[in-house]
């Protein structure tokens, strides 16, 4: 007789932070207690709150416990299970009211969500078909078979579903293009090659949640006419490979991939590829050539892939977070769909909260959500009490969102009026100590490096972009880089052959939209405002706060810094590397970084 | 059915252009505007790599590449804006930015289409640096090809065509981004991997980052040495070629002003390929003649063009007793001459140097075959020769690019030369011969010779029609006196793989197969000069046979000097003697 | 799986599995696990309550363990508060008083009056 049940997040962030060894100490302490057999441990998806990890959840009651680790683990058998008394050092604090938080529903972080795509993430045990079968699984599915193709895609284009991988299309026109092209064999293609850098929505949806993506797929292939899909994730995600590999597999074992399909007569298989971790083959059609076997290169549209995809032949390519929409659509309609999110942009959108708020994590809300409710509702606010700059949105092919529009709903279009994108769902914060310069400079280096090397300006353009921001960033800026920058950016995104290329500017031509006097600042003063950029810095030491303590002529490996006991420290700036360890070491703030 | 006509505004003014024109086309053809591009090669090349094409569309967020947008109803198209050419040029800029800047020296100084583009676009400085940090090593390791890979804009038209046209596969981009390159496998360089040499990869570049293994210097170091008795040889497609380089019109027959040129330039015999193209007509007819009769394995397959025979030997090499033990015309031409001819003359064979012109990078390669050293056995044992003294049967290849830049060197003014003939007795040849230097040729003089041996009759019309024209595979059935003799033809080596794969399967219906390695033939070769005339192979082959009919003598048994040599030297096609000289063997290349 | 029957079926069967997890609208009982509960048999009382609320096919209801209500005399201790009553404490709940509960109370509505310590909440 089970009595309690153990949930564990094993989404990736919380196996990195020890989620292993917590769970072995869990299962040896309940069976030094005794209790092995009336308490059950479950390994679940991410949970979200993924700078809380490891994260354990003790139902019935539901207590949330988070950073558990080796030495406070057993407490949660001895004190919770054993005895009865939650473990109050295992709370979350609240940090405004201080207030300790007894289940998820007691955090702002979780209750300010609505979870569609990730109904199951956290919530069942990934491995277990059944438990996802229990969570109304394979239903949308049982459904789908008994309507006709074109009814289950106007269902999806009346949900008004757009693709969740970036560019926002309208996923049930997509879907009736591919069903409509003419061609056969008809193939279904799920895009997980998320590349974008701190992204990991798709990641934690295939960990957490493979059978929602399986479903959508068959369902996909029902409505186009397809007897084929393709799972395209990238070899950077081991555990999603394994997991959805494994879920392939539970899936043919009930029948829902194979031959006559829920006695439907309908065949539909899914066979996984695994992309060699390059980010262009997150474009659609480079991904096609890479599942084709070849150099994954971009080739220009029309074609779409709805009229000649995989092997000339039309297909259907959605991304992860879409085909998990799809379920719950077609389960409950596509007014409920609308019934969140915006009038165009409609559903709700996951987000991988990351940068300088206090809860980062994977948060889904409604499209139409203010940046303010995720900084500062669900993010918990700015870290260390610092300002809030801007957001990143759309990764290396995005931009910036300021604190001027952090009132903005955000949804596809909105984002897009001021010059970035949705993209997967990447949200960089950033504050004051960011320097905007070198955020783009980032993204741009990203691009420079995924470039394929296929078309001119985006091999050679963006290469030249990046230099003239190397050279802002070393103080050799020049007072034409701005708008030499703006004329590449422009032919740039007017000529290069496929997305990455076009979007590549993006994260230059919005910086230098929000943020230009910080540009004027690095080119004419030579001097960077957020003191990140070393070449622009100057460290020096305050006379009035220096006491001579020798810590800093000690720290610094170059010997810069000079000076005697109790007398005032000097440092030689020809020798200084711009290191900073002076400035940490430092106890009397005495060291002034400029 | 008959093509739907679409309306469409180029630069405002209407058209009427057929449904499924590129951009591109319609521009050109109709609108008669020459939208530039780097990397498109109809057909073969349609990869919008270069965004050099760019035009814009009403309607269209981005400009769009004219190579590779189909016109639509409709459409307004615009091929000279100022955003157009701002980004052309700019793009042409970026490309500029790291591209060396020898220009002077370059080998393609004068038809190099980096430079002309960024001329045409007004392209006057580049205001961006270098930012590739090293220059790439020169590939020298091909004894045809040298591939300068710093001077590449990554156009992939190489790639392309070894791919798509050759099927041969053996260059492709390697690296990412920035630091992409053409290379080979594991950078071994074209002369460690399955490249079979034939240049077709320098004809479409179109920068010099491509050029030939020149040995333009060992021909003039041959020519200065008073020792040395230097004999030239020219292949068939040479002369109707050569003339493009000096201007004259494309398909112009330049034989007598070749003649003329290169006694001009000192060779002391002018001889002609086009004789042992008969002799090779001799041996490989009566091979496939006795084939048939002795029940031997079919079908035979030419061996002429050393590009397809090293492509056998790579790809193909189970069933390589197939392709016929003939040497080719170039390497039977310089064993006749350091053989038969040092002979009749009194010449020392070592003192003999054979130069020969051809359209054809491969040769390069061919020549340093190490079997094809036949005159120097023949001689070792009479003059007690040591093996170091080995001796190659042909000792340099010019292309007719290289031809053609000597002649321009040594100041000679070809277009106005005089008409001259050849040397006798190896410049004596007849239509047959010449014929070599196009698709189908081999297979039309040898059913001429086949045909008249066989049934010892004569032919009442020469002209083989099915078999000429450059479509990839050409095929017939040729009746000879009752018998059925199935052949076909193919150019290219994609055309071959497919015949060859019908071979390997044992399924090939032929008793006689051409096959020569560039589209085209001969003519197409990759020693040819580089043209952007697209119908530059049907000009050639034109000219190819109007020289064939204008031939006194059209059928190779019937060459004066053939016989004589077969009379005074060899005895009879396919005797021994013809078979230790003429013929050659071939190896198993997959593991290379 | 050849029909929607049988994916019914398994969803029936693995919810059951997954009762734990789910939120619980009817009521709730609360098992003291304090030592001093524990030393008198509380988990005996909280196993037994659990088997008999499943035997019941009861699913409305979740059972939780607390720490020490504070009686330690009367342990093993159950506070029983079901949907709109009040909460009722239980002392000497054993195994056989703990299923007389939830026969009584939580299934049949009535309070097992002889084993009532308080009525309302502590």
């Amino acid at each position: 007789m089970i009595r309690n049940q153990l949930l564990i997040c094993a989404g990736g962030a919380c196996i990195t932070s020890g989620e292993k060894s917590v769970k072995d100490v869990l299962v040896e302490e309940l069976a030094r207690n005794g209790i092995q057999d009336e308490v059950q441990i479950i390994e679940t998806g991410c949970m979200g709150a993924c700078d809380l990890g490891p994260i354990v959840v003790v139902y019935p009651e539901g207590t949330f416990y988070q950073k558990v680790n080796v030495q406070n683990a057993g407490l949660i058998v001895n004190e919770h299970l054993v005895k009865g008394r939650t473990v109050g050092g295992l709370l979350y604090t609240e940090p405004t009211s201080e207030r300790k938080a007894q289940t998820s529903g007691d955090i702002p972080f979780y209750t300010r969500q609505v979870k569609r795509v990730l109904r199951n993430c956290g919530v069942i045990d990934p491995l277990s078909i059944e438990e996802y079968i229990a969570r109304d699984g394979y239903f949308a599915l049982g459904k789908a078979l008994e309507m006709t193709p074109d009814e289950i895609i106007k269902t999806v284009q009346d949900s008004g579903l757009r693709g969740r991988g970036g560019a926002g299309f309208s996923t049930g026109i997509k879907w009736k293009a591919t069903k409509d092209a003419t061609g056969s064999p008809k193939y279904v293609v799920c895009n997980g090659d998320e590349g974008d850098p701190g992204a990991f929505m798709d990641r934690s949806v295939l960990e957490g949640d493979p059978h929602s993506v399986i479903e959508a797929m068959v369902i996909a292939g029902f409505a186009i006419g397809a007897a084929t899909g393709y799972m395209y994730v990238r070899a950077e995600y081991p555990l999603a490979i394994e997991r959805f590999e494994y879920a392939i597999g539970k899936a043919r074992e009930y029948g829902f991939l194979g031959k006559n399909i829920l006695n439907s007569g309908f065949d539909f298989d899914i066979e996984i590829r695994i992309g060699a971790g390059a980010f262009v083959c997150g474009e659609e059609t480079a991904l096609l050539r890479s599942i084709e076997g070849k150099r994954g290169t971009p080739s220009i549209k029309p074609p779409f892939p709805a009229q000649a995809g995989l092997w000339g032949k039309p297909t259907l390519i959605n991304n992860v977070e879409t085909y998990a929409n799809i379920a719950p659509i077609l389960i409950n309609g596509a007014d409920w769909f609308r019934s969140v999110g915006t009038s165009k942009s409609p559903g709700t959108k996951v987000f991988a909260l990351v940068g300088k708020v206090q809860n980062t994590g994977l948060v889904e809300v409604p499209m139409g959500t203010t940046l303010r409710e995720l900084v500062f509702d669900i993010g918990g606010g700015i870290r260390d009490g610092k300002k809030f700059k801007a957001a990143q949105t759309g990764g290396p092919s995005g931009g910036v969102i300021t604190a001027d529009y952090l009132d903005m709903p955000i949804d596809f279009d909105t984002v897009k009026e001021i010059g970035t994108i949705m993209g997967s769902g990447g949200l960089v914060i950033l504050d004051e100590d960011n320097c905007m310069v070198d955020v783009a400079k980032f993204y741009l280096g990203f691009t420079v490096d995924e470039s394929c090397g296929k078309c001119t300006p985006c091999r050679e353009g963006t290469r030249q972009m990046y230099h003239i921001m190397e050279r802002i960033c070393d103080g050799k800026g020049q007072h034409s880089d701005i708008e030499r920058l703006s004329k590449l950016a422009n032919v740039i995104k007017d000529t290069s052959l496929c997305g990455l290329g076009q979007t590549a500017p993006n994260p230059v031509l919005s910086t230098i939209r929000f943020f230009e006097d910080e540009y004027r600042a690095h080119i004419e003063d030579k001097k960077c405002p957020a003191h990140v950029c070393k070449h622009l810095l100057t460290y020096s030491i305050n006379p009035d706060k220096c006491v001579g303590c020798t810590a800093c002529a000690r720290q610094c490996l170059v010997h810069a810094i000079t000076g005697e006991v109790k007398k005032i420290h000097v440092i030689d700036q020809s020798k200084c590397t711009k290191c900073g360890s002076c400035y940490e070491i430092c106890r009397f703030s005495a060291i002034r970084k400029e | 059915m008959e093509t739907r006509m679409l309306n469409v505004k180029i630069n405002g003014r209407d058209y009427q252009v057929p449904d499924g024109t590129t951009i591109l086309r319609a521009a050109r053809e109709y609108a008669k505007i020459d939208v530039p591009t780097l990397c498109y090669l109809e057909g073969i090349s349609e990869e919008g790599a270069c965004a050099i094409c760019v035009v814009e569309i009403k309607g269209a967020r981005n400009l769009q590449r004219a190579c590779l947008t189909k016109v639509s109803e409709g459409m307004e198209v615009w091929t000279n804006t100022s955003r157009v050419r701002e980004a052309r040029k700019l793009n042409v800029e970026l490309l500029l930015a790291n591209h060396p800047k020898d220009c002077l020296t370059c080998e393609r100084s004068q038809n190099c289409d980096l430079r002309e583009l960024a001329s045409e676009l007004g392209v006057r400085e580049v205001e961006f640096p270098r930012t590739r940090t090293e220059w790439l090593p020169v590939d020298n390791t091909s004894l045809s090809l040298v591939r300068d890979p710093n001077k590449c804009v990554l156009c992939r038209r190489c790639v392309n065509v070894c791919a798509k046209v050759q099927s041969v596969y053996a260059i492709d981009i390697m690296g990412r981004g920035s630091n992409s390159t053409v290379s080979t496998f594991l950078d071994e360089g074209l002369g460690n991997v399955e490249c079979v040499n034939c240049g077709q990869c320098l004809l479409v570049c179109p920068t010099g980052a491509i050029t030939e293994r020149s040995e333009i210097p060992d021909v003039w170091k041959a020519l200065g040495d008073p020792d040395k008795v230097v004999v030239v040889e020219t292949a068939p497609a040479v002369r109707v070629a050569i003339g493009e380089e000096f201007g004259m019109p494309d398909g112009t027959q330049a034989t007598g002003k070749m003649a003329a040129a290169l006694r001009s330039l000192g060779f002391d015999e002018v001889f002609d390929t086009d004789f042992s193209a008969d002799l090779t007509i001799m041996e490989e007819g009566f091979e496939l003649i006795g084939r048939i009769k002795n029940g031997g394995v079919l079908p035979l397959i030419t061996s002429c063009s050393p590009g397809w025979v090293k492509f056998a030997e790579t790809f193909f090499p189970k069933v390589l007793d197939h392709v016929s033990t003939c040497k080719s015309p170039q390497q039977m031409f310089g064993t006749v001459t350091k053989t038969y001819w040092a002979e009749k003359m009194g010449i020392d064979p070592r003192k003999i140097v054979v130069v020969s012109v051809m359209p054809c990078t491969a040769k390069k390669f061919e020549k340093e075959r190490p079997e094809m050293k036949t005159a120097f056995h023949y001689w070792q044992e009479k003059l007690g020769l040591k093996d170091e003294e080995a001796f190659k049967d042909v000792d340099c290849v010019l292309t007719t690019r290289e031809a053609a830049k000597m002649i321009r060197e040594a100041g000679i003014d070809f277009a106005s030369l005089p008409d001259e003939d050849f040397d006798k007795p190896l410049g004596e040849s007849t239509g047959a011969g010449v014929i070599f230097g196009a698709t189908g040729g081999v297979m039309e003089a040898a059913l001429r010779t086949a045909y008249e041996v066989m049934t010892k009759k004569s032919l009442a019309k020469l002209d083989f029609e099915d078999v000429r024209g450059l479509e990839g595979i050409k095929s017939a059935d040729i009746d000879i006196d009752g018998t059925i003799l199935k052949v076909a033809v193919a150019n290219g080596l994609g055309n071959a793989r497919v015949l060859m794969e019908q071979v390997q399967k044992g399924e090939s219906p032929y008793h006689f197969i051409e096959i020569m390695c560039c589209p085209g033939g001969c003519l197409g070769g990759g020693g040819q000069p580089i043209s952007d005339n697209p119908d530059i192979k049907k000009k050639r082959a034109e000219a190819i046979y109007r020289e064939d009919a204008g031939k006194p003598i059209r059928k190779s048994h019937e060459n004066p000097e053939i016989k004589k040599i077969y009379k005074d030297f060899l005895g009879e096609p396919n005797s021994e003697k013809a078979h230790h000289l003429l013929h050659t063997e071939y190896c198993d290349r997959s593991c290379e | 799986m050849k029909s929607l029957e049988e994916l019914k079926r398994i969803k029936e069967q693995t919810l059951k599995a997954m009762d734990l997890r789910q939120a619980k609208n009817r009521g709730k009982v609360v098992v003291a696990m304090g030592t001093c509960g524990i030393a008198a048999g509380a988990k005996d009382t909280l196993m037994a309550v659990i088997e008999e609320l499943e035997k019941a096919n009861i699913h409305d209801v979740q059972v939780v363990q607390s720490g020490c209500m504070g009686l330690c005399d009367r342990e093993p201790t159950i506070e029983v508060s079901m949907k709109d009553q009040p909460s009722v404490i239980y002392g000497d709940v054993d195994d056989a008083n703990a299923r007389r509960i939830v026969h009584e109370h939580v299934q049949g509505g009535q309070v097992v009056a002889e084993l009532v310590i308080k009525r309302g909440n502590i």
